[in-house]
């Protein structure tokens, strides 16, 4: 071992440094990251760790190909051994076994990039053409009498929508204008049985739909006849086709999308217990509504009650004892009025007399002058020179002689 | 409103509920008899309860649509 020195003096590197270098190499290639790669499935593995492991080969070569749990869940549903998928990624190396893998975190069905493109196009046109206007959208009729319903006889679609239909909502009738939901006849028998039930049936809503699949298998409800056809559809359409992420053309033609075929039966009809509840409300609103009348009735008799008892009797007897008592409050006051008139009268009369009482006068300082006879002398024709007169003041009585006579002048 | 005196027992859920809404707006906005308003409200408990019996004994019926547009039972 020693005979060739030189050997000694070169670097030697461990396999884990090899490895790593070849990592780092294959995971700074621009080229690796971010790829697709097409092949067929084989050797696919779930063990419990949660990861995904499989080989995609084509012809000639094969790739190991890892899927971390944290895409695991979503991607696992997607493709099965033996499928031709599209796998996106980067390559690096699994140093542990020296081997360079596919990391994946998306997968497809072959040819869906394809269709994708085909996809996107076709709903450019229609979406120009107006075909998937908001406007165009009618409204569901809230408790519809008859469903049709399009899609496979066989599939877990119908049955989906059906045992739904019958727990919410078993007082609608249902008809079935069968379809195949999947493959190259698919389109045009979805477009017939489309026609079929609004020329025949004439439902008020159409279910349409089917369930999950590959983008392929939904790929009937993306096909242009079918799209246009449920956007001329007569009665509204509910479209639930696969899976909630699915989207097909076919749901943005409808009138509503559903999530999927059992969403569609959902959104078709109103649960028949809340349509129990809403009974008990009807019911409540009756009664209601008859006691308001019965109250009617009542306010109006005692209207009419009280009519009555303005008419009565008794009624009469109160008027015109109220009557009475009022006219004699007003004879009364005549009365005193009267009297009282005649008393102011009377005073004013002896206060009169008082005033000619000749006494009274005497008072201020006049005198009465009478003969012997009592004659009150008023002129000097009643005397004579020597006469003995009566001098009456007011406390008595002074006699006196007349000794002048004089006239005025 | 119209006035049809159909029998109860003949009427499907819808004729049943519309009866009853013109019942109750009849109770409500025009004003008649007791003895009419009585018969009336009678009526609105009997479609009442006829329509619980209908939502509790329906049972959905499904045909299948042919070719020719006439209609099947559908076995399931």
């Amino acid at each position: 071992m020693f005979e060739q020195p030189g050997e000694f003096t070169r670097q030697i590197y461990s396999v884990s440094d090899l490895n790593a270098y070849i990592r780092a190499l294959l995971e700074s290639n621009e080229n690796l990251i971010d790829i697709w790669i097409a092949g067929e499935v084989s050797n696919l593995s779930k063990p419990r760790s949660g990861h995904i492991y499989f080989t995609l080969k084509d012809m000639d070569a094969s790739v190991r190909c890892v899927i971390w749990r944290v895409h695991a869940n979503r991607l696992a549903g997607v493709f099965r051994d033996g499928m031709r998928v599209e796998a996106h990624g980067n390559v690096s190396v699994y140093e542990g076994g020296g081997q360079y893998q596919l990391y994946v975190d998306g997968i497809r069905a072959a040819g869906e990039g394809r269709l994708y493109q085909e996809f996107l196009l076709l709903k450019d046109q229609l979406t120009a053409e107006g075909v998937f206007e908001e406007s165009r959208k009618r409204p569901i009729p809230p408790q519809p009498k008859l469903i049709g319903i399009v899609t496979s006889p066989t599939g877990a679609a119908l049955q989906d929508m059906l045992n739904t239909l019958l727990s919410r909502f078993p007082i609608t009738e249902v008809v079935l204008s069968p379809a195949s939901v999947q493959g190259e006849a698919a389109p045009a028998q979805i477009v017939k049985a489309l026609e079929r039930l609004n020329k025949f049936a004439r439902p008020d809503v159409i279910l349409i739909g089917r369930g999950g699949g590959s983008l392929e298998d939904l790929w009937a409800f993306n096909d242009e006849q079918v799209v246009r056809a449920v956007a001329a559809s007569e009665a509204p359409i509910i479209s639930g086709v696969g899976h909630e992420t699915d989207f097909t053309l076919t749901d943005f033609a409808a009138d509503v999308r559903a999530p999927t075929p059992t969403g569609a039966a959902v959104m078709a009809v109103p649960d028949i217990n809340d349509i129990k509840i809403g009974l008990n409300g009807w019911s409540l609103l009756l009664e209601q509504s008859m006691g308001d009348v019965l109250g009617l009735q009542q306010s109006k008799l005692t209207e009419e009650k009280n009519r009555l008892d303005l008419l009565s009797p008794g009624w009469q007897i109160k008027q015109r004892m109220q009557r009475l008592d009022n006219l004699s409050l007003r004879m009364d006051h005549l009365v005193n009025r009267y009297f009282l008139q005649k008393k102011q009268q009377l005073e004013l009369a002896e206060e009169k007399i008082v005033s000619f009482d000749p006494h009274n006068i005497l008072g201020r300082g006049y005198v009465l002058v009478e003969d012997k006879k009592g004659n009150v002398i008023k002129t000097i024709k009643q005397v004579q020179l020597g006469q003995d007169i009566s001098v009456h003041v007011s406390d008595g009585m002074i006699s006196a002689d007349v000794t002048s006579i004089k006239e005025k002048e | 409103m119209a006035k049809k005196p159909a029998s109860i027992e003949n009427q499907n859920y819808e004729q049943a509920l519309t009866e009853l809404e013109d019942i109750i707006s009849s109770l409500e906005n025009e004003p008649s008899g007791l003895e009419k308003s009585v018969a009336i409200f009678e009526r609105g408990k009997a479609l009442i309860k006829h329509c619980q019996k209908l939502l509790d004994s329906a049972e959905m019926k499904v045909r299948q649509l042919e070719e020719d547009g006439s209609m099947s039972r559908l076995e399931d």
